[in-house]
């Protein structure tokens, strides 16, 4: 496919679409926690922005709908709750620090190089312009999953399970042009959910570890003590 | 379709209603009249089936036919008995560890709301739903694990939650590769994620993309399932979180999450069924083979390694899950007829065992094996009801389980004999194990000062009677219910 033969508006989805993929990385760099939770909302508006986009390419109204759920939850909602609670605790100056950044990064850009060859196929069955994304959605999910198993601070975990959830509902705006409504407000409530019970969980950890750290969580293990 | 209305709708008005009284006296008796409600109407949608044998149509929201309407009634069935259960043991925990209203109100409702997602997932026709109930699932459970708020129990539900959701969302990338296949096939886009509408139009989906849908879907819920090595948070969730809910978890969740992997499995058969090779249009089943197999193998050698008494039974729940996982891989009529059958009983002893396990943990008043001593001598019933109980999960005949496990094991030595080599060998281990550790707590002298508690064990000789039942004799509506469904999954029936 010939990206200067699209016509502008596909060539705008596809360059916001890479957009949404380069905060995925700098998520994955980003040691403070604060900037982390900012990134993370841009992360949100970039994806309605770009859902709404294919909404006027395709013309289908339903997707005006997840755009505008997505701004509300992902750019608005789950952010002003991770503030919050962040100022609660005094939190505000804490690092996650990444012990080899560097590797992070190049295994970041593996895994996208992996999922582009994994997604293949899948692309070459496509007829529209939203195609190429599924292997960057797909990317976003394991970069995510990278993050998660870098971090060492509840919350940046929690930033990472939220940008998971984020590249899904990139693949499903991509591949499929948004799923059946039922379907999209169930996962939209259960995302809600989530974000709620996460909150409570760092009150709990806080007063029982008296820390974010979820190192301290490792008591139950099948290991010799 | 008023009663499936009406079932699912029961538990979910409960959790709301508990959500506000759910602290009070009386809490615990209106969980136990819900889920009594929630028992009748699904007993009443079994005669339904078992009169017009399925309930809506290709393009309903809730369809039921054979394979979900047992598990159906499986839930609902244990859902009460287990409510009964949980009433007086409750009473005793609220008293022991102090918990405040605001938790038992939170215990309640969480409760009904459990209840409520694995019923939604059950008698839906749509994947995407599914997905929804089962992540709905963990975030009902997962404030439940973390209920005595110990560091270790919060510990738990931390890795129960983040361990679970990333698994699930996997599952959700599966689905949408589901759903971008079928919107090219299925008329109407709309309904492209109902199941009857994937199986009508399964043999055009495009396969490179179901098979890459049923990696993802694999391994999501099969995190579910308890499949090793993406079992990590099970043993830590059954042995922190309260003892009725391990009892719900084992017996039913992961049942839930099997089948939701046994539906999908019959739409990729169907998709790879044109495909050149042997290799590829089994690969579904190679998979599952493969992922219960070591399931299987780990678990058992994990038992002998147990000091708390939950975590035991948790493990020998990941080898169950394995064992049944393994056999709907097989895909033979035999083991898929011994595979639905071992998803019923396993359900029923697990659930009954783990009610006996938390009477025996308050007795000696700890979870630790080496602490509780001489059951049987301080209180007869608790005690035999756990050694009955792991006598049966260790496939003794003429109980349900040995019934399964034979079937499957025969039907492993028609196809792969060498395979039955390492499923023996597993399931003498699995023997040794649970009784090196049970032996020494149901015999043995009891402790100076125990003292029996208030007990009920009704429920567990209640299961153990229908395992029992089900060993010498499977009902002829059961059977042929677990006939249907294997014709629909392998093409020929067993009877």
């Amino acid at each position: 496919m010939n990206i200067m033969s699209l016509p502008l508006s596909e060539q705008a989805i596809l360059l916001f679409a890479g957009m949404v993929l380069f905060t995925s990385f700098s998520l994955l760099a980003q040691p403070r926690i604060v900037a982390a939770i900012r990134m993370f909302a841009w992360q949100g508006v970039l994806l309605s922005i770009v859902t709404v986009m294919v909404a006027v390419d395709t013309g289908l109204h339903h997707l005006y709908i997840s755009a505008l759920l997505t701004l509300l939850m992902k750019a608005i909602f789950i952010p002003w709750l991770l503030h919050r609670l962040v100022h609660k605790m005094e939190f505000q100056r804490e690092q996650d620090i990444l012990h080899h950044p560097v590797l992070v990064l190049l295994a970041g850009g593996v895994l996208v190089i992996f999922c582009y060859s994994i997604a293949l196929p899948i692309e070459r069955l496509g007829n529209s312009v939203t195609q190429p994304i599924i292997a960057l959605s797909m990317a976003m999910v394991m970069l995510a999953m990278l993050m998660l198993i870098t971090r060492h601070k509840a919350v940046s975990q929690v930033i990472a399970f939220m940008a998971m959830e984020n590249g899904l509902f990139f693949a499903a705006v991509s591949a499929t042009h948004g799923m059946p409504m039922v379907v999209e407000l169930g996962i939209a409530f259960d995302v809600f959910v989530a974000a709620i019970i996460f909150g409570v969980f760092f009150f709990h950890i806080k007063d029982s570890f008296d820390s974010l750290d979820v190192d301290h969580l490792s008591s139950l293990s099948e290991s010799d003590q | 379709m008023m009663v499936v209305y009406f079932l699912v709708g029961t538990p979910l008005f409960g959790a709301l209603l508990l959500g506000i009284v759910g602290h009070k006296k009386e809490g615990a008796r209106i969980n136990l009249l819900l889920s009594f409600l929630t028992m009748i109407s699904s007993l009443y949608l079994v005669y339904l089936i078992s009169q017009q044998q399925i309930l809506g149509n290709d393009s309903s929201d809730f369809y039921i036919d054979s394979l979900n309407v047992y598990l159906l009634a499986l839930t609902a069935v244990v859902g009460f008995t287990t409510a009964f259960f949980s009433g007086p043991y409750m009473l005793h925990e609220a008293k022991v560890r102090k918990l405040s209203d605001a938790r038992m109100r939170l215990y309640h409702s969480s409760y009904q709301g459990f209840i409520f997602t694995m019923l939604l997932g059950l008698s839906t026709n749509n994947l995407g739903v599914l997905w929804v109930s089962l992540e709905g699932a963990t975030l009902t459970t997962v404030l439940l694990v973390s209920l005595y708020r110990t560091p270790s129990s919060i510990e738990a539900a931390w890795k129960y939650f983040i361990l679970c959701g990333v698994g699930i969302a996997q599952a959700l990338f599966g689905t949408v590769l589901v759903y971008f296949a079928a919107a090219k096939v299925i008329p109407n886009v709309e309904d492209s994620l109902l199941w009857t509408q994937l199986f009508a139009h399964a043999g055009e989906l495009n396969p490179v993309i179901i098979t890459i849908a049923f990696v993802f879907l694999l391994v999501g819920y099969g995190t579910k399932v308890g499949l090793v090595p993406l079992h990590n948070w099970l043993p830590d969730a059954h042995s922190e979180g309260p003892t009725p809910m391990s009892a719900v978890l084992s017996g039913l969740l992961l049942n839930v999450a099997l089948y939701a992997l046994i539906r999908i499995k019959m739409i990729t058969d169907l998709a790879l069924e044109g495909e050149q090779t042997v290799h590829i249009q089994n690969l579904a089943g190679y998979l599952m083979m493969g992922f219960g197999l070591i399931s299987f193998t780990v678990a058992v050698l994990f038992l002998h390694r147990q000091r708390d008494i939950k975590r035991l039974f948790s493990y020998s729940s990941i080898e169950h899950m394995g064992l049944m996982t393994f056999a709907f891989g097989l895909g033979t009529p035999l083991s898929t007829f011994a595979g639905l059958l071992h998803m019923l009983v396993h359900g029923l002893t697990k659930s009954a065992i783990f009610i006996s396990v938390g009477h025996a943990a308050q007795i000696a008043g700890t979870q630790s094996i080496e602490k509780i001593r001489g059951l049987i001598q301080t209180q007869p019933k608790v005690g035999w009801g756990l050694l009955i109980g792991t006598v049966v999960i260790a496939g003794f005949p003429p109980f349900g389980i040995f019934t399964s496990e034979f079937l499957l094991l025969s039907s492993t030595v028609h196809t792969y004999p060498w395979l039955a080599i390492p499923l023996l060998m597993g399931l003498s281990i699995a023997f040794a194990g649970l009784f090196k550790h049970i032996q020494p707590m149901c015999f043995g002298n009891k402790p100076e000062n125990q003292q029996p508690v208030k007990a009920t064990m009704w429920p567990v000789f209640l299961h153990l009677i229908i395992v029992l039942w089900l060993g010498l004799a499977i009902p002829e509506q059961l059977s042929q219910w677990f006939n249907n469904v294997t014709i629909l999954i392998t093409g020929s029936g067993v009877l």
